[in-house]
């Protein structure tokens, strides 16, 4: 009788366990979609820059005339961003389109008339805007990253991280130095 | 921000057992005391019945009454690029789905989020709002309005305030049918009562006490959870954006405006807007505890204690330190997040410059006996000392003022 007793208590324990590893398993597997999907993001944001920079640039081919090494400055660092295969050749291309990008911006503000066009002035709020989305898509990202590796490392659910291999995931940091400094005006 | 949601969502459902124990224990006494013992069941009844048709009601068209009841148009990204932009970049940082964006025809600075669940929410702001800010202070209120969705606040807030709708109702409907029909309800109360006349007049007494008492206490309840969310909310802006300067100058504008109240404040609404739309409540001073927000100026002064980071801990720092009380903020939401401040951006720099200029210019102008009058229009008019004439005209609007020169 006791010895049922001992083995129900132990089956029921083991049963315990199990949902909880099946539980914070499927936590996990959530957490992780999450954090591929704010990684996307940040790619879905770098598309977009890609995709207004010709628009710009034709846009205002017309007022600078004489400004073409600005120009093409920008169309190669663009061409380099699209070509760039692993992760670490696109955060550096991108770092350095994102330079390209804010060179030229310095450069219109030369142009007053170029400054007062419409169509300008709604690329510009476009790019600005695009420029703060792939920020905060870097930004969500981290979070998310962090709250993610927070949870696969703590107690006791790391044990279950363990058996399963999620591993942890890296933050995206801004690689280049440059990209941190604001760009120096200098006449 | 997770631990916050996740403690935000069990004390909402604390909160409304809370207060559903204050419905249902009213409904109880009430029916009691008109119809003796029995009448306790029956009470308990009509009081759910009142509590589920109200939570009905505001579940299934909530969002659709409260936006039709501010004359909200919907936008979309080409008709105003800047405030659909805004919501995207917030929308992205917090990683809800985006919401639907609508502007109030209204020149009173304000706005307010809406919806159950992130994925059926409504963002919307006047156009005054739009006229004042530059883009970080609308990046700002759009992060607070974020935040209330991100939360769950709206959910908890709706739930809460159907729960007062029928303490209240239920209270008036009692109080007021014994005001009207204090004779035949002796007739009841003995009919039905098995211990005499003593114990129902007791409970009768005890049913009016907590019919008066129950609408204040839960009011107040509201009023505290308000106030609370309002704060997290902040939190959380300053969190999104990093920028909670942005926000501060923000409510500044707000505050300082001299515009007519928003034309479409009502009591029930008022809640869910970033600042209390009401300008004057009577007698009373918006800023104690029958006002749903908190004070502003003591929102902006946390806001810009914020010197370390933009984390929620950051916030809840400088909460301590201006507040000199206990904070807002859940102890497990406290974790150490290193989150940098970001500068302003372009636009708002050049403002700032203008601002420091216009601040320079007035503190000459008082320094050599210019006369400062506020016209009720917005307008601050400053006359020079040696101005003639004893009225002088807005230039905007055209009203008179008479020219005191003390």
């Amino acid at each position: 009788m006791v010895v049922l007793i001992i083995l129900l208590m132990i089956a029921a324990g083991l049963l315990l366990v199990v949902l909880y590893v099946i539980g914070t398993y499927n936590v996990f597997v959530g957490l992780r979609n999450q954090v591929d999907n704010a990684w996307s993001q940040i790619d879905v944001q770098l598309k977009r820059r890609h995709d207004l920079i010709p628009n710009l640039v034709e846009t205002a081919k017309g007022y600078m005339q004489h400004e073409r090494g600005t120009f093409e400055a920008v169309t190669n660092a663009r061409a380099q961003a699209m070509g760039a295969k692993t992760v670490a050749e696109a955060a550096k291309a991108e770092g350095a389109l994102g330079d390209a990008l804010s060179k030229f911006m310095l450069v219109v503000e030369n142009y007053p008339d170029l400054k007062a066009n419409q169509n300008f002035l709604a690329l510009q709020e476009e790019l600005s805007s695009t420029e703060n989305k792939i920020a905060f898509a870097r930004q969500a990202y981290n979070d998310q990253a962090m709250f993610f590796n927070n949870r696969i490392q703590m107690f006791p659910s790391n044990i279950v991280a363990g058996i399963f291999t999620f591993t942890k995931r890296d933050f995206f940091e801004v690689s280049a130095a440059e990209e941190r400094e604001a760009p120096k005006v200098s006449f | 921000m997770w631990e916050l949601i996740r403690i935000n969502k069990r004390n909402s459902v604390l909160l409304l057992m809370l207060m559903a124990v204050c419905l249902l224990g009213l409904g109880a006494v009430i029916g009691m005391a008109i119809k003796g013992p029995d009448g306790g069941m029956l009470g308990l009844m009509i009081a759910t019945g009142i509590w589920v048709i109200l939570t009905l009601i505001s579940f299934s068209s909530g969002d659709q009454i409260m936006l039709a009841a501010s004359n909200a148009v919907p936008v979309t990204h080409d008709v105003n690029p800047q405030l659909f932009n805004v919501v995207e970049e917030m929308s992205i940082a917090s990683g809800l789905p985006m919401p639907k964006v609508y502007i109030i025809n209204d020149p009173a600075p304000n706005a307010f989020a809406t919806g159950r669940n992130p994925k059926s929410a409504s963002v919307a702001v006047t156009a005054g709002l739009l006229a004042k800010l530059n883009r970080d202070e609308l990046q700002g209120v759009v992060g607070h309005e974020m935040s209330h969705i991100l939360h769950r606040d709206i959910l908890f807030v709706t739930l809460a305030g159907v729960m007062l709708g029928s303490v209240a109702l239920l209270s008036q409907v009692f109080l007021r049918g014994m005001m009207y029909g204090g004779g035949s309800r002796r007739r009841y109360s003995s009919g039905g009562g098995k211990g005499g006349g003593g114990a129902m007049a007791i409970l009768l007494i005890v049913a009016i006490v907590a019919a008066i008492l129950a609408p204040i206490v839960t009011q107040l309840l509201y009023f505290a959870l308000s106030r609370r969310r309002e704060y997290l909310a902040d939190a959380g802006s300053a969190r999104l954006t990093r920028y909670p300067e942005g926000l501060a100058n923000a409510l500044e504008k707000i505050a300082d405006d001299r515009a007519p109240q928003l034309a479409s404040a009502n009591k029930v609404t008022a809640p869910m807007f970033i600042v209390n739309p009401f300008k004057k409540m009577g007698e009373w001073n918006l800023s104690d505890m029958t006002s749903t927000h908190p004070p502003i100026s003591e929102r902006i002064r946390i806001l810009r204690n914020m010197s370390q980071g933009a984390s929620l801990k950051d916030y809840s720092d400088a909460f301590v330190n201006v507040t000199k009380s206990r904070t807002v903020m859940p102890a497990s939401a406290l974790t150490k997040e290193d989150i940098a401040l970001r500068e302003a951006s372009a636009e708002a720099k050049e403002e700032q410059k203008e601002k420091q200029l216009r601040q320079v210019g007035d503190i000459m102008r008082k320094v050599n006996g210019f006369i400062f009058l506020t016209c009720a229009c917005g307008m601050t008019l400053k006359i020079p000392p040696n101005y003639a004439a004893a009225t002088v005209e807005c230039p905007r609007c055209h009203t008179t003022h008479n020219v005191n020169k003390a």
